[in-house]
């Protein structure tokens, strides 16, 4: 597989493809997947439930859940200085990659925190894990400017810290200061580094506009209100200021006005880390909002890539016409598609979409349809369209 | 009350030599003093408080010591139970497929067991001792233990915040300690405390088999295996020598019903939900 790519591109998915290897047979989640993100883009993925949007944006992550594997394909992310594959990185290398350069936002903020923890612990985490060294440099200097003042016998400890944060820097993974850090009393030393952690938890909080932070970072799960968990986690995403933000139905379990500020929050910040978005949604209304390009997915597979304007005005694929019909608006009949969405253990046919397309042909259910760009940025999977 | 019954037992347990003292020249204090070799119990007198048991063994003095031995059964068993079920159920409900199907199928076969069984086959390879009694006993029961463990983990594993610590870069380990297990712990430390009386109680179980310590040691089952045979006294007088089982017996009882007490207070505490009204 090539490892290049054009430096505006930040992430390429390659002909994807996942099976679920169940007790009923083999589901065919994702059928050949390809997906392209710019950097600063926020790209929509937006399809019915079960069409593998979540499990396509997993499979960024390496997360897909047994029994699920990866069958081939290439996932290539532009780290910046190289190109790395991610579906060739072992588990080590993939733990590095992340929550610091690919980071994701789940859908039930609630169900995604740890109900034994505070908020400090849990945004923390990511902080330790990736940040450690940063904050041990910033403690050290401190250490530094305060030794000069204190008395011999501070002195003396303050010597001792500066050592061991000095071997944290050196040697993160050095046996003795894991042991260390295990022994009560002892390990008060690391009370320095969770103070810092809190300090920058507090600034991601005030980041995410959540009022009164100093007495958040201490609250469990239980007594946030939906709103401020769903800041919560996406202040744990952002914490490390991710290349590639996941984004999996981040606003549907909320209220619509919570929605909208979550939203515009989230645009906002993305600017701000000059982050790129992939918005896994089946709300054609938060695309419309946020979105600078969409693709529809049907069925394990893209059926249609444009950007959002041109999806809503001039939608190419049978489907994404029949999508947008089926949005309730006042004054107007009210169109659901016909049939249902198919059990992707036995798929149709040809093209998935064909036992309820209304432009159905006999083609259609033999041959599976190439992707066709019909313009330029525009490329549809369907017969309609020859290349 | 639990709490109250299992302090005061801690409390004996920590103060044995206060309550009961050794006496002098005596090496092994769970050795049951003896004041002659009369084989007749003799009942409650002011030097011997809960009487003298077949050889004049000193009751009270036993009772006393044997609530230490109670605590080491309960405790090292309870321990051993949950260490060995902590990590197979973990290897089986984290990793599954292959390693579950394995460390499961170990598990049924081992609940396959009878314990009582196991634990004579042990003692005839070890020789009567409490020490393979808490052996077999441990062998024998961590069984249930994994089952629960693992069932809790697999419920646990689906839950979002795993997958959201996986996303943020946790390896394996710490997914492991610090998201799963905490939230997983909850039934298994009320299972401990019940089971804690339970396995005592066993153990007493074994020990009137004469599986266990020889005659005259601290145990209570031990002791009530040694009255045996002076349950009936005569037809005159039938129950003339209730206290060598009498005594033994209310400690059992105690001890058992408190941990069973205190396991039920914590599932109160740790489960809200099934508090009665």
């Amino acid at each position: 597989m090539e490892k290049t790519m054009e430096s505006r591109d930040l992430l390429n998915v390659k002909d994807l493809f996942v099976n679920f290897y169940t007790y009923a047979g083999v589901v065919e989640a994702i059928d050949g997947v390809n997906l392209l993100l710019k950097k600063g883009e926020t790209l929509g993925l937006v399809g019915e439930t079960g069409c593998g949007k979540s499990v396509t944006s997993l499979s960024i992550l390496g997360l897909v859940p047994p029994p699920g594997t990866i069958e081939k394909g290439a996932i290539l992310l532009n780290m910046g200085d190289k190109v790395i594959n991610l579906l060739k990185q072992d588990d080590s290398a993939l733990m590095k990659i992340r929550g610091k350069d690919v980071s994701m936002v789940f859908q039930d903020p609630r169900g995604a925190l740890n109900p034994v923890y505070t908020v400090t612990q849990q945004v923390g985490e990511a902080l330790l894990l990736h940040k450690r060294e940063e904050m041990c440099k910033r403690l050290l200097q401190k250490l530094e400017r305060d030794i000069p003042k204190s008395n011999t016998f501070r002195r003396f400890i303050y010597n001792c810290e500066k050592k061991i944060y000095e071997r944290m820097i050196n040697n993160p993974k050095s046996l003795p200061l894991r042991l260390l850090s295990r022994i009560p009393i002892i390990n008060t030393y690391q009370r320095r580094l969770r103070n810092e952690s809190k300090k920058e938890v507090i600034q991601l909080l005030k980041l995410m506009k959540i009022a009164d932070p100093e007495r958040v970072v201490d609250m469990y799960p239980h007594e946030l209100s939906g709103g401020m968990a769903q800041r919560v986690v996406t202040a744990i995403a952002l914490s490390c200021s991710p290349r590639l933000l996941l984004a999996d139905e981040p606003t549907t379990n909320l209220d619509v006005t919570i929605q909208a500020q979550i939203l515009l929050l989230i645009k906002e910040l993305k600017e701000k880390m000059k982050s790129s978005i992939l918005y896994v949604t089946h709300d054609l209304g938060v695309i419309a909002e946020i979105c600078d390009r969409v693709a529809v997915m049907y069925a394990g597979n893209i059926v249609e890539v444009a950007d959002t304007f041109t999806i809503f005005k001039k939608p190419s694929h049978p489907y994404t016409q029949d999508l947008l019909q089926a949005i309730p608006r006042p004054g107007k009949e009210f169109k659901s598609i016909r049939g249902e969405v198919p059990a992707l253990i036995d798929p149709p046919k040809g093209c998935r979409y064909h036992p309820r397309c209304s432009k159905v042909m006999p083609i259609c259910t033999q041959i599976k349809p190439e992707v066709a760009e019909i313009e330029k940025e525009h490329s549809v999977m369907c017969h309609l369209y020859k290349r | 009350m639990g709490i109250t019954i299992i302090a005061f037992f801690t409390v004996i347990a920590l103060l044995s030599q206060v309550f009961a003292p050794v006496p002098e020249g005596h090496e092994d204090p769970f050795r049951i003093p003896r004041f002659g070799w009369f084989s007749e119990p003799q009942p409650p007198s002011p030097e011997h408080l809960f009487g003298t048991a077949q050889w004049q063994y000193d009751i009270y003095y036993g009772c006393i010591w044997g609530t230490r031995t109670a605590f080491r059964i309960g405790i090292i068993v309870v321990a051993g139970n949950l260490l060995i079920g902590l990590v197979v159920g973990t290897l089986g409900g984290y990793y599954g497929g292959l390693i579950d199907e394995l460390v499961m199928r170990i598990t049924d076969i081992v609940w396959a067991f009878p314990g009582l069984l196991l634990a004579m086959a042990f003692v005839s390879v070890m020789g009567p001792s409490l020490d393979s009694i808490v052996l077999a006993l441990i062998l024998v029961g961590w069984p249930s233990y994994a089952r629960v463990i693992r069932s809790e983990i697999l419920r646990v594993k689906q839950e979002d915040y795993v997958e959201a610590a996986k996303a943020i870069g946790c390896s394996d380990l710490r997914v492991i300690f610090k998201h799963i297990l905490i939230n997983s712990i909850y039934p298994i430390v009320i299972m401990a405390s019940l089971d804690t009386g339970a396995v005592v109680l066993s153990a007493a179980a074994l020990s009137f088999l004469g599986l266990g310590p020889p005659p005259g040691y601290a145990d209570w089952g031990q002791m009530i295996s040694l009255s045996r045979g002076f349950i009936y006294k005569n037809p005159v007088d039938p129950l003339g020598y209730w206290f060598t089982w009498t005594y033994p017996g209310i400690f059992i009882f105690t001890f058992v019903l408190g941990w069973n007490l205190l396991g039920d207070a914590f599932r109160d505490i740790l489960d809200p939900t099934l508090r009665r009204r």
